[in-house]
């Protein structure tokens, strides 16, 4: 039982391994990758693109097509292989990940790589970014939704506020801010280096529709999804996803040390196949 | 390009007394509420001409470019942007005291096809939005406009906090971002038409809103990256931008009466520079002397020293603008007369060093 049929939640259950096994790959050829923060949202970013986003990935600068903003661009390490798979470029490319020259860099580079709707990085900017969508999807009288998402201990960061004060004011019902709440920042836990909580009371005084899920359950996921289509409320949606930073991986689980990391060889190996076993539950 | 119509002092034009000249500032300068000065003591007649002029001429241009949206940060009458709003309410926002997140959404509209025009003052648009500048508008080239106006140090008395003399130095630094200064009204006007074919992002860096007319209609040649150079002369290449063309003209004319043969450039866009123009004053006039109301750190004197330095051009060469300091309290006329930022004070400065060259020579 569960929101989505059998078929749907196995497919956004493989995606997300999918995401993880890309990111050892990926971090391999770099030397060092961004690996918790990136299973954090593997389950996230599989939702988005194999059940969510309305793409074109033939088209993808297709003017009706929904956004999405990777605000903590260093999960793209995460994002760039959906991308190749759903066909915005050769999986091939990805072999030149982070290498001179390449496309693909530790954060994403919306010139340099087909399939990200804007570059980031730089935390804190993705949300304003995205009320710039969904102002000019109603100035143009569009119909796509705009989804950002941010991590937690980004909350930090002033700017946000600055986009939620506005979201709330232009009640943006087509912009979807999406919390990838994992619990740590890079120092530590975000509640000892600068508290973000409480989360749903400081989005709802702003004016937002506020859920808070599971981030890791594929139903869970899609019925919030559902649920900012079905609201009849003019409101910024926010999607508070409670998640486990290094989800996946037993010795990465809430450990400081892998916000980037490298695993040495042999770990590689045992880290994979934990993955392919199924991970932690 | 009208010299005969410069003034000599600010009091000429348009300015009250001093310590109430700053009234004005949040009501901002509309079309009609400015008065024409007459002639001066010097036979130069002073005629101010409303330099706001984005928000009726952007208003114009977007009932044909569906792509023009406004946005400005609590100042759309200081700015006269209201007058988009009034006739385009809904292609305007008012995002609030929040110039970050105006420049990053800003952005943001840009990439679903839009073109914005953001705009503040200078110094929070330039400091406050700087990172938003770079990061969000030049890097992914989008083309967003940031209207940056109240510059240098025409907010007077507000204080260091509310000056820009930093800004040009900070914009020029940043890759794909073109930085331009308008001189009065009908120039910002041309730029505002020509923005619309420019790629990428846009810093657009104007004045006080009651500027002098430098451009009598608006120059129909007007290009970015292409200077007009609006008098000739052999003594010595002006190169002025912004505010101080104005000043730069009126001091020419004064010094051909005192054996001065003065060229004046109105090097509007600081980038790209213009580095054939820079190479001509450099080449075939006697002297090279930049006029900025900006830190002659960083500014058109830092941009034209490193052509002549590129360019191996051995010419006696002067940057004038202000100090590398926080200027001091005081009414902007006040100021610009301090800082020898008005047609005296650039009179003087062109002069002293023309003349100490002839005495070393």
């Amino acid at each position: 039982m569960g929101y989505l049929d059998d078929g749907d939640r196995r497919q956004l259950v493989e995606k997300a391994l999918f995401v993880r096994l890309e990111t050892l790959r990926l971090t391999r050829i770099a030397g060092a990758g961004h690996y918790s923060g990136t299973f954090s949202a593997a389950e996230l970013l599989a939702t988005l693109y194999y059940h969510e986003l309305r793409l074109d990935p033939a088209n993808p600068k297709w003017p009706d097509r929904d956004r999405f903003i990777l605000s903590k661009g260093h999960a793209a390490i995460g994002l760039y292989p959906i991308l190749a798979e759903l066909g915005y470029f050769d999986a091939s490319e990805l072999e030149t990940y982070t290498r001179l020259g390449s496309a693909f860099g530790d954060h994403p580079d919306m010139r340099k790589v087909r399939g990200i709707d804007f570059s980031s990085g730089s935390l804190g900017h993705g949300l304003s970014i995205g009320v710039g969508m969904a102002l000019g999807g109603r100035v143009q009288s569009k119909d796509f939704r705009v989804f950002v998402m941010v991590g937690d201990a980004e909350l930090n960061e002033g700017q946000i506020w600055e986009a939620a004060m506005s979201a709330g004011h232009f009640k943006l019902e087509s912009l979807i801010c999406i919390v990838d709440r994992n619990q740590l920042g890079i120092d530590g836990r975000t509640e000892d280096i600068m508290s973000v909580e409480p989360i749903e009371a400081r989005f709802a005084s702003f004016g937002w529709d506020v859920q808070r899920i599971n981030g890791h359950d594929v139903d869970e996921i899609a019925c919030a999804f559902d649920n900012t289509k079905n609201s009849s409320r003019h409101q910024p949606h926010v999607i508070i996803a409670d998640t486990v930073k290094g989800k996946g991986v037993h010795r990465m689980e809430l450990d400081l040390n892998w916000h980037v990391g490298n695993l040495n060889p042999e770990d590689y190996e045992e880290v994979y196949a934990e993955l392919i076993g199924g991970g932690t539950k | 390009m009208t010299s005969e119509t410069a003034a000599t002092t600010p009091e000429e034009i348009g300015e009250t007394a001093p310590g109430q000249d700053q009234s004005d500032v949040f009501r901002g300068v509309s079309s009609d509420s400015l008065v024409r000065r007459g002639r001066t003591e010097s036979g130069i007649s002073a005629r101010s001409v409303p330099a706001f002029v984005a928000g009726e001429e952007l208003a114009d241009l977007a009932e044909t470019d569906s792509r023009i949206v406004v946005m400005t940060a609590d100042l759309a009458s200081a700015n006269r942007l209201i007058d988009f709003q009034l006739r385009h309410p809904d292609r305007f926002f008012n995002m609030g005291i929040a110039e970050k997140n105006m420049i990053s959404a800003g952005a943001g509209l840009a990439s679903t096809g839009l073109m914005p025009f953001v705009g503040t003052f200078a110094s929070f648009a330039s400091l406050l939005g700087y990172e938003q500048i770079r990061t969000d508008c030049a890097y992914p080239g989008m083309p967003v406009r940031v209207l940056a106006h109240h510059s240098g140090m025409s907010l007077g008395y507000y204080g260091s906090s509310h000056h820009a003399l930093e800004d040009l130095a900070a914009m020029r630094a940043v890759a794909d971002l073109t930085v331009a200064c308008a001189a009065d009204g009908n120039q910002l006007r041309a730029m505002l038409r020509a923005s619309l074919d420019l790629k990428g992002a846009l810093y657009l860096r104007l004045g006080r809103g009651r500027d002098p007319e430098v451009y009598a209609t608006v120059p129909e040649d007007f290009e970015f990256g292409r200077a007009s150079t609006l008098r000739e002369g052999s003594d010595a290449t002006v190169i002025a931008t912004g505010s101080q063309v104005h000043a730069a003209l009126a001091a020419a004319e004064l010094l051909l009466e005192r054996g001065l043969s003065v060229r004046v450039v109105d090097m509007h866009t600081i980038k790209p520079l213009d580095v054939a123009a820079v190479v001509a004053a450099a080449t075939e006039t006697a002297a090279v002397i930049t006029v900025e109301e900006h830190n002659i750190i960083g500014g058109l004197g830092s941009a034209v020293a490193e052509v002549l330095a590129d360019h191996r051009l051995a010419v006696p060469f002067l940057r004038h603008g202000v100090n590398d300091e926080y200027v001091l309290i005081g009414p902007p006329a006040a100021l610009y007369e301090h800082y020898r930022l008005d047609a005296p004070g650039v009179l003087d400065v062109v002069e002293e060093f023309c003349r100490m060259r002839r005495d070393e020579v």
